[in-house]
């Protein structure tokens, strides 16, 4: 039981004084500054703040799509500054899921092969047929062999997040997730996330600036001027 | 092997999507112009190589005053080649009691091996070709012998011990040629015959030759062996060194199409190399989600080499059989000019398709696919992150050369290759820097304009990079068309222009001062305006310098050569028509100006002349001294009487010349060469309106390819403008979205568009109409050896025609992007 508890609690995500700085014509711009924080298995954390605060740095830090300029990010108990950018992918490939504000569906791939992409990369087999599992999952069936451009707004965003969901990755990072979305849209594509996040088990790290959509979540981290500033459990 | 299968899979749903259009079009529409010059040139070289080996009748003739060994035939037996025998000598023919010189040409079944006899029935009917050659106990003789001897055709003739039938009139022998002295008229028998004329004994004057011919690899091998055996005895002679009037004309022929494939080339290139762009661009936020979702460096590298072999296997093989087809097309269409069927492609001509499109895909399309690789992966996040660089000098650099060396591979000109290349790469760099100043600029220009004019030239200056490629691009495309189009037709028409219809076709010869008024009479008599008579000497060289020649040793074998025999000389007191002074200078004309010559510049490297040598002579045995004071170059095929070394007047005693002269003679005007012969019985005429032909027919030829060729090559344009204007393409597609949403009519959008396309298509074409005056006046001058000049109204269509051309095809293609309802488009955006 006690060893149960110990994996529960374990982080999946481990920033500590993590900062970003850049260059910019009036000279050196600190975007992010000495942020900390972890994130267990299985918990949903949302990152909130004004435009710029910073937030959605702190997510490509967290996810290693980015270098950070002081500190250090564990993923999965691995420190990211210890990899190059082959390593940081390779330690995404099948555990780490997105969903964007603009989707970024590939156009010249079909809703269906936009979803086995992932399974594709990570080299595993019955891509399709998990893929089309995934979009039934989300109600896309009749739409699988649709080009992005044929898809409304909360289509796309639902073949976006089968494509996060079908490798069943440890950890989904969501970046506005709703934004280009009407709200009833994104009420039914939030719905349909946190569903898949509970049935699932992943953990998940999404940025927003909809303080209703980050209550759903287990915790709530606020940013401001590329500092913390505030941590509170929502429920 | 993963990558490679991804990559492979990725291409094939990017082709299902229509993302891949674009770039295959461009490179199948480069390969195929490129394969269709390439195997249609080859076809025509190797006609046109047919057609100047006629004048050897042979490819190779090895010919020896002694009878030739059994090696030599063993030699070309080793080489696989075809092989004819010639025997020829001087003797003296009779009918009846009437007898004159002739010069016999005893053949065997075999002769000719490239091109054909004409024979005619009777004197003076029309010729035609055969493929035969007299029978045993037959004789074909020249009109001009018939004439002497005052037969017609069907008469007996005695040569030696032989009584035989004058069958034919020998119209046209192909390698019949002209030697000034060799004045008899020829007549053909046949090689059987020979030993029973008795003729031949030891001491006769025989030159006994074996004509070869089969493949040009052979004919170089056998060619090298035969020259190692060369001797004062045996000689060898291949087109090198055959008459200078069909060798210019293939040369310059071989040089014209040489520029075609070139100019198609350059432009596949440049269409490839924007296609690609564009390609890569649209991967960019592919590569970037991939990445994001664990793809490694090594992956997107293999994903997109495994997709370039692909594409360079598919577009390669389909442009060469698009090519294939189309120069069949051609072939066909051209069967008139070309008289006859063409012989099939070269394998090396095959290859060039498959080569080129790797080459083309890897030189120009893996840089910006190298580029890829280094997309970060942050890019999902902010897009404007654009890949770092590669050090596209270097690596366009390695793909210019090695494209250019494959192209040089098919066009083996250096100097052509070389020009092309240098004026392409300095327009480039000029266009460039002028577009650079255009953005500069017209960023100034747009206050106090419309909207659509404001919004049209805000783009070129926003774009500013992408802008200048545009017009490098454009300004390249146009000014290759202009140069193909407006040069084409002006470097081709001034070819001709030095063979007019008018050409002199029948050069006179032995004409004695005493009888230089009798045959301007004569002349004048038969309509025929008087032609210069020029005089001429014969003469050897006795001593350059003070050292006789036969103490002198020759770098140069032709050097040796040229001491030994009797030349030609001249002498005048004008430079003449057709000649170029290099070095040196003229003389003034009057008396002082004795004691001095004027070299041909070959003939001299040969001798190792230079300017101020003093040249020692022997005309029929009177010696004479003079000094050389310029040198020149002349152009051999202008059917002009041509010497290698022109004294100046005073230096040679006049009464020892006879006089010579070219003139036109019209086909209604032969009369007056029958009235020469009753006149002035001692004057030769030689008839060179066959060898004229034959520099006619090589120049028809080329001339033809380069007509035709051209259509590819405008194809190809097309596919530059294209794919510079698709390369915007996605950009243009948001922002006119974005401007209608902010209330822009429509027609202020296209308006802008029209400008924007406009101003670039202007300015390439100004800035190409600049490149293409330069490139033409260089290619005239450096490569044609053809006068260079100005011409004002390349600048006009050049500006016309870049205006036009890129305006409307810019508005087309983005027409659809522009009339699309805004709100499509912006949903669009978010994919």
């Amino acid at each position: 039981m006690e060893h149960k508890d110990e994996t529960a609690n374990r982080p999946v995500l481990k920033a500590v004084d993590i900062g970003k700085e850049v260059t910019s014509p009036e000279g050196p711009l600190t975007i992010l500054d000495k942020v900390s924080l972890e994130i267990s298995l299985g918990e949903s954390v949302a990152i909130v703040g004004q435009s710029g605060a910073g937030k959605s740095t702190l997510l490509a830090l967290l996810a290693g799509l980015d270098e950070a300029s002081e500190g250090e990010v564990w993923l999965d108990g691995e420190a990211l500054s210890t990899l190059d950018e082959d390593g940081r992918a390779a330690r995404r490939a099948g555990r780490v899921g997105f969903v964007f504000q603009s989707f970024h569906l590939i156009p010249s791939l079909t809703a269906v092969e936009n979803v086995m992409l992932p399974l594709e990369l990570a080299g595993e087999a019955d891509a399709e047929s998990r893929a089309d599992e995934v979009l039934k999952q989300v109600g896309l069936s009749a739409r699988r062999r649709h080009y992005p451009r044929q898809l409304s707004g909360g289509e796309k965003q639902r073949v976006a997040i089968a494509r996060a969901f079908v490798t069943r990755p440890r950890i989904l990072f969501a970046d506005e997730p709703t934004g280009n979305l009407d709200s009833r849209t994104g009420a039914t594509i939030i719905d349909l996330l946190f569903s898949l996040n509970s049935a699932l088990g992943t953990t998940l790290v999404l940025v927003t600036h909809d303080h209703g959509l980050a209550l759903r979540c287990d915790r709530v981290i606020e940013i401001e001027d590329g500092r913390l500033v505030a941590e509170n459990v929502s429920r | 092997m993963k990558g490679f299968a991804a990559g492979l899979k990725a291409l094939s749903r990017e082709w299902r999507a229509g993302e891949l259009y674009v770039l295959m079009l461009s490179v199948v529409v480069g390969i195929s112009a490129l394969s269709s010059v390439a195997l249609f040139t080859s076809r025509v070289a190797v006609t046109v190589q047919q057609q100047a080996a006629e004048v050897l009748a042979a490819d190779l003739v090895v010919s020896s005053s002694r009878p030739l060994s059994a090696e030599l035939p063993r030699i070309a037996e080793e080489f696989a080649l075809q092989q004819a025998r010639v025997t020829s000598f001087p003797s003296v023919a009779f009918a009846g009691e009437v007898s004159t010189l002739i010069s016999v040409k005893a053949v065997d079944e075999s002769y000719p091996l490239r091109g054909r006899l004409k024979v005619a029935d009777k004197l003076f009917a029309q010729g035609y070709p055969v493929s035969r050659v007299p029978a045993v106990g037959e004789a074909w003789g020249e009109a001009r012998l018939l004439a002497r001897l005052g037969i017609e055709t069907g008469q007996r003739i005695r040569l030696g011990a032989l009584e035989l039938t004058v069958t034919q009139v020998a119209d046209y022998i192909p390698d019949q040629g002209f030697q000034f002295v060799d004045l008899a008229p020829t007549l053909i028998i046949n090689l059987q015959d020979l030993a029973a004329s008795e003729l031949i004994r030891p001491g006769s004057r025989v030159s006994h030759g074996l004509l070869l011919a089969g493949d040009p690899n052979a004919i170089k091998g056998a060619g090298d062996r035969f020259r190692e055996m060369e001797s004062e005895f045996l000689t060898v002679r291949d087109l090198e060194n055959a008459r200078p009037e069909i060798r210019n004309a293939a040369s310059r022929a071989k040089r014209f199409l040489g520029l075609a494939a070139l100019v198609s080339a350059i432009l596949s290139a440049v269409a490839v190399a924007m296609a690609a762009r564009r390609y890569a661009a649209r991967q960019l936020d592919t590569i970037a989600l991939m990445k994001c979702m664990g793809a490694s460096q090594a992956m997107v590298l293999r994903q997109g080499v495994a997709q370039l072999l692909c594409l360079a296997l598919v577009t390669g093989l389909a442009g060469s059989l698009v090519g294939y087809g189309a120069q069949e097309l051609l072939a066909w269409w051209a069967r008139d000019m070309v008289q006859g069927v063409l012989p099939p492609p070269t394998l090396a001509a095959w290859l060039v398709g498959p080569a080129a499109a790797l080459i083309l895909l890897t030189g120009f399309a893996l840089p910006p696919l190298l580029e890829l690789r280094l997309v970060a992966p942050l890019r999902v996040l902010r897009r404007d992150l654009a890949p770092p660089r590669a050090s596209r000098w270097v690596v366009y650099g390695l793909a210019l050369s090695a494209y250019m060396l494959a192209v040089f591979w098919l066009v083996g000109e250096p100097r052509t290759l070389l020009l092309v290349t240098g004026i392409n790469l300095a327009a480039g760099l000029v266009l460039g820097l002028a577009g650079w100043a255009l953005v500069l600029a017209v960023g100034r220009l747009r206050r106090g304009m419309g909207a659509a004019w404001r919004y049209g030239l805000a783009n070129i200056a926003r774009r500013g990079s992408e802008s200048v490629i545009q017009l490098v691009g454009f300004g390249l495309g146009l000014m290759v068309m202009l140069l193909l189009t407006v040069t084409r037709d002006d470097l081709m028409s001034q070819w001709r222009a030095t063979l007019p219809e008018d050409a002199p076709n029948q050069f006179m010869i032995n004409i004695q001062p005493a009888e230089t008024d009798l045959f301007l009479a004569t002349m004048k008599s038969g309509d025929i305006p008087a032609p210069q008579l020029s005089p001429l000497v014969r003469g050897r060289i006795t001593a350059i310098n003070g050292v006789k020649v036969g103490d002198m040793d020759f770098d140069d074998r032709s050097g040796q050569r040229w001491v030994e025999r009797e030349r030609n000389l001249t002498w005048s007191a004008a430079l003449q028509d057709g000649n170029i002074l290099v070095q040196g200078s003229w003389w003034d004309a009057g008396p002082g100006s004795a004691g001095q010559v004027s070299v041909e510049e070959d003939f001299a490297g040969d001798l190792g002349l230079k300017l101020g040598d003093q040249v020692e002579f022997d005309l029929s045995g009177e010696p004479v001294k003079a000094s050389v004071t310029s040198l020149r170059q002349v152009r051999w095929d202008s059917f002009r009487p041509n010497f290698f070394m022109v004294l100046s007047p005073g230096t040679v005693d006049e009464s020892l010349a006879s006089y010579i002269t070219s003139v036109h003679v019209g086909p209604d005007q032969r009369g007056v060469i029958l009235e020469l012969a009753r006149n002035l019985p001692g004057v030769t005429v030689f008839d060179v309106d066959a060898i004229l032909g034959q520099v006619r027919g090589v120049m028809d030829k080329a001339s033809l390819a380069v007509q035709y060729v051209f259509l590819f090559t405008l194809l190809a344009g097309i596919m530059v403008l294209l794919a510079a204007v698709q390369a915007t393409r996605d950009e243009r597609r948001y922002e006119s979205a974005m401007l209608r949403t902010l209330g822009a009519s429509r027609r202020t959008v296209l308006l802008g568009v029209l400008t924007e396309f406009g101003v670039l298509g202007l300015l390439s074409g100004l800035l190409a109409a600049a490149g293409a005056s330069v490139a033409s006046y260089l290619l005239a001058t450096r490569v044609f050896d053809l006068e260079g000049h100005w011409d004002g109204s390349l600048w006009l269509l050049g500006m016309t025609a870049g205006a036009l051309l890129v305006g409307v095809s810019g508005l087309l293609a983005t027409r659809s992007v522009v009339t699309q309802p805004p709100v499509i488009t912006l949903r669009g955006d978010a994919g």
